[in-house]
C-alpha cells in the first residue's frame, strides 16, 4: 500500500502531498523534512529507493520535481516506479507538456488527477485514456455550472 | 526557510523567462513506452535556457478555478484576491518573513470572509487554504468551510469541498464525523461523479467509525453497473476492511464477482480487494481459493497473450499493473496450498520465461513473479527458474534492478541457500557499491550468507573493504563484521587477529560490549596473552586514534606488560620484536596525555601504570612521576585515582605487588550469557548484578560494596556514579570480569584478600556514611572491611591514604594483628589527621584505653594545640594531658594523647564521639570539628 505521495521541488518545496495513512499535521512536516534531506541529496546514478523507518520510499525525478511514494517493505518497488510514471504521463497529457509551474498554479487539478489514479493508497486505473476521460467529464460539469451561474448573474444584472 | 535566496534568484530569472521545464521529454509522445532510464534528469540551468514559450499559456488559460468564482461573484466590490494572484504574491516573496506576512494577510481575509458567511467565495477560500496548507501553515479554521461546501448542491462546490476535506483533515479529527451524513447522501446521489467524489474521500480518509456507518452503502455500490463507481467502491472497501476487519465477510462475495469483469480498472481494484480480504480473513481466502483461482489464471493468460492493446500498453506489455496484482493474489492463494500451487505452476512458468526483461515494466512483473514462486509450494524447476532470474537481475547494470534482486535473494535464502551462495562474489561486490541503499541490502544479505566454511574469506573481504568504506557506512559494516567474527570464530587466534584488525581500522565504531568480549577472550587464553599484547602494541603504533583499540591495548599492557617486554609465549608465526619497559610506559603516557583521550581511557591508563610500576620495578619512578602530574587533575575521577595510586607507590611498596595482581579470569560462558541477558534491557548495573550466578550479593549503586564476595568489582568500574562518564556500558563487563574471579582470589591467600578488600574500599569513597558494625566480625581483615566505608564523606579523598597507613602497620607487623581492635583513622581533613589505637584489659570489657596520634598535614606548624572530645551519656570519658601542644609541619612530628573510655552499655551500643581541635597557625586561631562513628565493633 502507498502510505503517502509527496511531490518535492529541487529546493525542497512541497508541491503536492497526499496522505493515505493517518499522519498528524506535525508528523507530516517531520516526514517531509526528513525525506527531502534524504532524497534531494542523492546522486543521479543511484537507485530510486530509500529505506526509511521500516518503509521504502520510491522516488523519481522529473526535471526539477521529485515524485516520492512511500510503500511497505514487501511492496513491489519497480511497480511503484511505473505508477509514478503513469501519473506523470497523465499529467503530461492533461496539461500538455507539463511543467512544475502548471502544478503550482493548478495544484488542485493535479490532486483531481491523482484522485482518479489512487484511492486508499492503491492503484485505481491503469488506462490513461480512462483517467483523461473522467477528468474531462468532471471539468465539463464545472464549466457548465460556471456558464449557468454566469447567465444567472447576467439575468440578475439585466433585471436590475 | 532558506528558500528566500533561491527564490530571489528565481525571480530574477523570471523577468527574462519563467523557469519552465517540461517534466517529460517530447519524444515521449512518439514513443509511448520509454524506458524509465531514458527519462529526463535535466539540470535546472539547462532547463532555464531552454524554457519554453508556453509560460503565457499558464498565466492566461482560463482553466483555473477562480474564473469560475469571479463569474459567480455577486458582489463586484469584494476585496479578496484571486487564487492565482495569491500564489504569485507568495512566490514573489524574497524572504521567509515576507512570505509569512502575505500568508497572514490572506488568512485574515479568509477568516473574515468565512465569518461573514460569504458563500460566493468559500470555494476560492478553500483553494487558497489548500495552497497555504501545503506551505506548512495552520489552516484548521477552514475545516468547517469544507463541510459546508460538501453539503452544498453543486458539483463544483462538492469537488473542491471534498478535496479540501482530504487535504486539511485527517481521520483522527472529530470534525470528520460531521461529514458522515453528507457522505451518505452523496453515495446515494444520481450523478455518478458525485458518488465518485464521495467514494474517493471515504476511501482516503475514513475512520473506523465511518467505515462501520457507511459500509452498507459501499457494498451496494460494488454491485452497480458503472465501472467507474465499481472500481472506486472496491478500493473504498479495502480501506473499510483495513479499518474494520470484521466487515470482511460482507465483502467477500461481491469481491468475487468483480473478478469476472472485463474493465481493467474494476479488475485491478477487485483483485486488490481480494488480496486484502485474504490478509484479514481465513474464510475469505478459502472462499477465493475455491472459486477464483481458475478465473485469475485465465485473466493472467489473457493479458499475457493479448495482442497489442494501446490503452493498457506499457513497454510492450499489456497492463503490467494487472499482471502484478494477479500474481500477488495468486501468491496469497497458493501459499501453503499444494493443489493451488500446482495449478498455477504453468502460468507462472509462462510469465517467468516469456516476460521481456529489457524494460522496467517487464522487470516489475518478473520481480513479482519470482516472489510468487518463492511464496508458494512451487516445483523445484520453477524455483531454479526464479533464482536464475534473480541472478540475471543481480548482474544488471541498473541499480534499481540490483536493489530488488538483493531484496529478493534475502527471501530466497530460506528456500534455496545453495543457489544464493553461488552469487556470493557478486553480492560481496554490491557491499562496495557507491549507493547506500544497495550497500545496506547487500550487507544484510552477506550476513545471512556467512557459514562456517566461508566465514574466513568473507570476513577478510569485509575487513579489507572496511578500510576504504564511507564514514557513515562504517558503523553498520563494523557491527556486522564483529558479529560475524564472534559467531563464526573457531580458533581463538583467528578471532583475536580479526578483532585487532577491526579495532585498528574502525575502533571508533566498535561497540563497548564487543571489545569487552575481546578482553574476556584474551584473559581466557593464557597461551595467547603474550601474542595478543604484542599485536595490540604493534597495531597501536599504527593507529592510535581508534578509541577502543587504545582501550584494549592499555588494558592488555597493564595486565600483560611483562609478556610484551620479555617476549613471553612467542608463536612461530610472529616476527620477533623488542619492546623495552620504557616503550610500554611510553604508550600509556602518550595515551594519558593525548588531548583527545576521554576520561575512561585516562582512568584505564592510570590503572595500567600502577600495574606496570609493580611489573617493572625499574620504571617505578617514572610511573610515579606520571601519576603525580595528575594529582591536580580537575577531573574528580582522575585526581582521586592519581592520589590513591601515588600513595600506594610511595608508601606501600610491600603490598603493592599483591594489590595489582593480574585480573582473575572471567568465565567466558558466564560472560556471554550475561551479555545476552543484559543487552536486551538497557544494561543497568544493578540488574546485571542481580543476575550473578554466583549469588554474590553486591550492590554497586553509589559504589558501596556490601561485604559480599566480590570486592574487586569497582576497581575498573570507571564510570563511578558520582562522576558522569559517558561510557555507561563499559563498566558493566569489567566489573563482571572482576567479580567472577573473586572466589579465586579470596581463597588464594590472606594477603591477596586483604589487598582486594582495600581496593574495594578505595573506590567506595565518597559514599554516604554507612554503619556496618556487625559484631561477629572478628578478624582484622574483616574489620577493615567494615571500618572503611564509614569514612567521612567530606574528607573522602585523603582518607584512603590513611586506610593504607593502618593497613601497613598491620601488614608489616604480623604480631600486631593480635589485638581485637585495630586502629582507626578517627579524623582526617586536609590539614590534620588523627589516628586512634585501642588497648583493652581483658577483665574489663567496657573500659577502653585510646591512644590518639595527631599529625599535621599542612606545611605550617601548629601551636597551642588543644584536643577536646564529647561522648554520649552512656559513656564516660577521661582525658589525659597531651605530650605537647606544638605540632610541626608536614607530618614531621606527632602529638600523642591518651584517654580512657568506659562504655556503660557495652555490647549494646557502639562507641561514638564528637571532637573539636583548636590550634593556631602563625598566630591565627583555627578550629576543626568532627564526629567519629567508625570505632571498631566490640568497644
Amino acid at each position: 500500500m502507498i502510505h503517502f505521495v509527496i511531490l518535492l521541488s529541487r529546493q525542497g518545496k512541497v508541491r503536492l502531498t497526499k496522505w493515505y495513512s493517518p499522519y498528524q499535521q506535525k508528523e507530516r512536516a517531520t516526514v517531509i523534512r526528513e525525506l527531502s534531506g534524504l532524497i534531494l541529496s542523492r546522486g543521479p546514478k543511484l537507485c530510486n529507493f530509500v529505506e526509511w523507518k521500516g518503509y521504502k520510499v520510491v522516488y523519481r525525478r522529473y526535471a526539477s520535481l521529485y515524485f516520492c511514494m512511500c510503500i511497505d517493505q514487501d511492496d513491489n518497488e519497480l511497480e511503484i516506479l511505473e505508477i509514478i510514471h503513469h501519473f506523470v504521463e497523465i499529467l503530461d497529457r492533461y496539461f500538455g507538456s507539463v511543467c512544475e509551474l502548471d502544478l503550482i498554479f493548478n495544484f488542485h487539478k493535479a490532486y483531481y488527477i491523482l484522485d482518479e489514479i489512487l484511492i486508499a493508497g492503491e492503484l485505481q486505473e491503469s488506462s490513461k485514456k480512462t483517467v483523461a476521460r473522467l477528468i474531462a467529464a468532471q471539468d465539463t460539469m464545472v464549466e457548465t455550472a460556471k456558464e449557468e451561474a454566469g447567465s444567472i448573474s447576467n439575468m440578475i444584472s439585466q433585471a436590475m | 526557510m532558506a528558500d528566500g535566496v533561491v527564490r530571489s534568484k528565481k525571480t530574477q530569472n523570471k523577468t527574462v523567462a519563467r523557469p519552465r521545464t517540461a517534466l517529460l521529454t517530447p519524444f515521449l509522445s512518439s514513443n509511448p513506452c520509454p524506458d524509465l532510464d531514458l527519462c529526463p534528469r535535466f539540470s535546472l540551468s539547462e532547463s532555464r535556457r531552454s524554457s519554453s514559450s508556453r509560460v503565457a499559456g499558464v498565466e492566461d488559460e482560463g482553466r483555473t478555478l477562480e474564473d469560475f468564482s469571479a463569474a459567480l461573484a455577486m458582489n463586484p466590490f469584494s476585496s479578496g484576491t484571486r487564487l492565482r494572484d495569491m500564489i504569485k504574491a507568495i512566490r514573489a516573496c524574497k524572504t521567509a518573513a515576507e512570505e509569512r506576512a502575505v500568508v497572514r494577510k490572506e488568512c485574515a481575509a479568509i477568516r473574515s470572509s468565512i465569518s461573514e458567511n460569504d458563500q460566493d467565495y468559500s470555494h476560492r477560500n478553500i483553494a487558497k487554504l489548500m495552497f497555504i496548507h501545503m506551505l506548512g501553515y495552520p489552516t484548521h479554521f477552514g475545516q468547517m468551510e469544507c463541510l459546508k461546501l460538501i453539503a452544498s448542491a453543486g458539483f463544483p462546490e462538492k469537488r473542491i469541498g471534498y478535496l479540501g476535506l482530504m487535504l486539511l483533515l485527517d481521520e483522527r479529527q472529530e470534525v470528520l464525523m460531521l461529514v458522515t451524513n453528507s457522505l451518505k447522501q452523496d453515495l446515494g446521489h444520481t450523478n455518478q461523479y458525485i458518488v465518485g467524489l464521495a467514494l474517493c474521500a471515504l476511501g482516503n480518509i475514513c475512520s473506523a467509525e465511518m467505515a462501520r456507518d457507511l459500509a452498507p452503502e459501499v457494498e451496494r455500490l460494488l454491485l452497480t453497473r458503472d465501472p467507474n463507481i465499481k472500481k472506486k467502491a472496491a478500493l473504498c472497501s479495502i480501506r473499510i476492511i483495513r479499518k474494520v476487519p470484521d466487515l470482511a465477510e460482507n465483502f467477500s462475495s461481491p469481491a468475487t464477482s468483480l473478478l469476472k469483469e472485463k474493465h481493467h480498472g474494476v479488475l485491478i481494484a477487485g483483485v486488490q480487494l481480494c488480496t486484502d480480504l485474504c490478509k484479514v480473513s481465513e474464510d475469505a481466502s478459502n472462499h477465493l481459493r475455491k472459486n477464483c483461482t481458475e478465473g485469475l489464471v485465465r485473466i493472467l493468460k489473457d493479458i499475457c497473450n493479448s495482442p497489442y492493446a494501446p490503452e493498457y500498453d506499457i513497454a510492450g506489455i499489456t497492463d503490467p499493473f494487472l499482471h502484478i496484482r494477479v500474481l500477488r493474489l495468486l501468491r496469497m492463494l497458493g501459499h501453503g496450498d499444494a493443489d493451488t500451487s500446482e495449478y498455477i505452476n504453468d502460468i507462472l512458468a509462462q510469465v517467468a520465461s516469456k516476460t521481456e526483461s529489457n524494460k522496467n515494466a517487464g522487470n516489475a512483473i518478473l520481480y513479482e513473479c519470482v516472489e510468487t514462486i518463492m511464496g508458494i509450494e512451487a516445483t523445484s524447476g520453477l524455483r531454479v527458474l526464479a533464482i536464475n532470474i534473480l541472478g540475471r537481475f543481480l548482474s544488471n547494470r541498473d541499480n534499481n534492478i540490483r536493489y530488488v534482486a538483493l531484496n529478493m535473494l534475502m527471501k530466497a535464502i530460506s528456500v534455496d541457500s545453495q543457489a544464493v551462495q553461488r552469487h556470493r562474489t557478486t553480492i560481496l561486490e554490491c557491499v562496495k557499491d557507491s549507493d547506500a541503499s544497495i550497500r545496506k541490502r547487500a550487507l544484510e544479505l552477506v550476513f545471512l550468507l556467512v557459514n562456517d566454511t566461508n566465514a574466513k574469506p568473507l570476513t577478510k573481504e569485509l575487513i579489507d573493504y572496511l578500510e576504504v568504506s564511507d564514514q557513515d557506512f562504517k558503523g553498520d559494516l563494523t557491527s556486522k563484521i564483529c558479529s560475524i567474527i564472534e559467531k563464526f570464530s573457531q580458533e581463538k587466534k583467528w578471532y583475536i587477529d580479526q578483532m585487532v584488525k577491526v579495532l585498528s581500522l574502525a575502533g571508533n565504531y566498535v561497540k563497548d560490549n564487543v571489545w569487552h568480549a575481546l578482553i574476556v577472550a584474551i584473559s581466557n587464553a593464557p597461551d595467547l596473552q603474550g601474542y595478543s599484547v604484542r599485536s595490540l602494541y604493534k597495531a597501536f603504533q599504527l593507529s592510535s586514534e581508534q578509541v577502543s583499540l587504545v582501550q584494549v591495548t592499555i588494558w592488555c599492557i597493564g595486565e600483560y606488560g611483562e609478556m610484551l617486554v620479555n617476549n613471553v609465549g612467542v608463536l612461530q608465526v610472529e616476527e620477533p620484536m623488542t619492546v623495552t619497559e620504557s616503550d610500554a610506559v611510553d604508550v600509556l603516557e602518550s595515551c594519558l596525555t593525548h588531548h583527545s583521550t576521554d576520561i575512561t581511557t585516562q582512568s584505564m591508563c592510570l590503572i595500567a601504570l600502577l600495574k606496570l610500576s609493580s611489573r617493572f620495578p625499574p620504571s617505578s619512578g617514572r610511573v610515579k612521576e606520571i601519576i603525580t602530574t595528575h594529582i591536580g587533575s580537575v577531573v574528580l575521577e582522575l585526581q582521586q585515582r592519581a592520589i590513591e595510586f601515588n600513595s600506594i607507590i610511595q608508601r606501600h611498596q610491600n603490598i603493592k605487588s599483591s594489590l595489582v595482581e593480574r585480573m582473575p579470569v572471567l568465565d567466558e560462558s558466564t560472560f556471554i550469557s550475561k551479555r545476552a541477558g543484559s543487552s536486551q534491557a538497557n544494561i543497568s548495573t544493578e540488574k546485571s548484578n542481580q543476575q550473578l550466578p554466583s549469588g554474590a550479593s553486591l550492590k554497586l549503586s553509589n559504589g558501596v560494596a556490601k561485604p559480599a564476595a566480590s570486592p574487586l568489582v569497582d576497581l575498573l568500574d570507571l564510570s563511578l556514579d558520582d562522576t558522569p562518564v559517558p561510557t555507561s556500558t563499559s563498566n558493566d563487563f569489567l566489573h563482571d570480569l572482576l567479580d567472577v574471579g573473586l572466589t579465586n582470589s579470596s581463597s588464594s591467600g590472606v594477603a591477596s584478600a586483604s589487598g582486594t578488600d582495600i581496593l574495594m574500599d578505595l573506590l567506595s569513597i565518597g559514599t554516604p556514611v554507612q554503619s556496618n558494625t556487625t559484631p561477629e566480625n572478628g578478624s582484622s581483615i574483616k574489620g577493615f572491611n567494615d571500618i572503611l566505608p564509614i569514612a567521612k564523606p567530606n574528607t573522602a579523598t585523603v582518607q584512603v591514604v590513611d586506610l593504607l597507613d593502618g593497613l601497613a602497620s598491620n601488614g608489616s607487623h604480623p604480631g600486631a594483628q593480635s589485638p581485637v581492635h585495630p586502629s582507626i583513622t578517627a579524623y582526617q581533613s586536609s590539614t590534620l589527621k588523627i589516628t586512634f589505637s585501642f588497648t583493652k584489659q581483658p577483665d574489663k570489657p567496657q573500659v577502653t584505653q585510646i591512644h590518639a596520634t595527631f599529625m599535621n598535614l599542612s606545611s605550617e606548624a601548629y601551636t597551642d594545640f588543644i584536643f577536646q572530645a564529647a561522648v554520649p551519656k552512656f559513656i564516660q570519658l577521661h582525658l589525659d594531658p597531651a605530650n605537647s601542644n606544638h605540632l610541626p609541619a608536614s607530618g614531621n612530628g606527632r602529638i600523642t594523647q591518651t584517654f580512657t573510655i568506659t562504655n556503660t552499655q557495652h555490647g549494646q551500643k557502639p562507641l561514638a564521639m564528637r571532637i573539636r581541635i583548636a590550634y593556631k597557625v602563625s598566630n591565627q586561631e583555627r578550629l576543626e570539628q568532627g564526629q567519629i562513628n567508625n570505632f571498631p565493633p566490640g568497644l
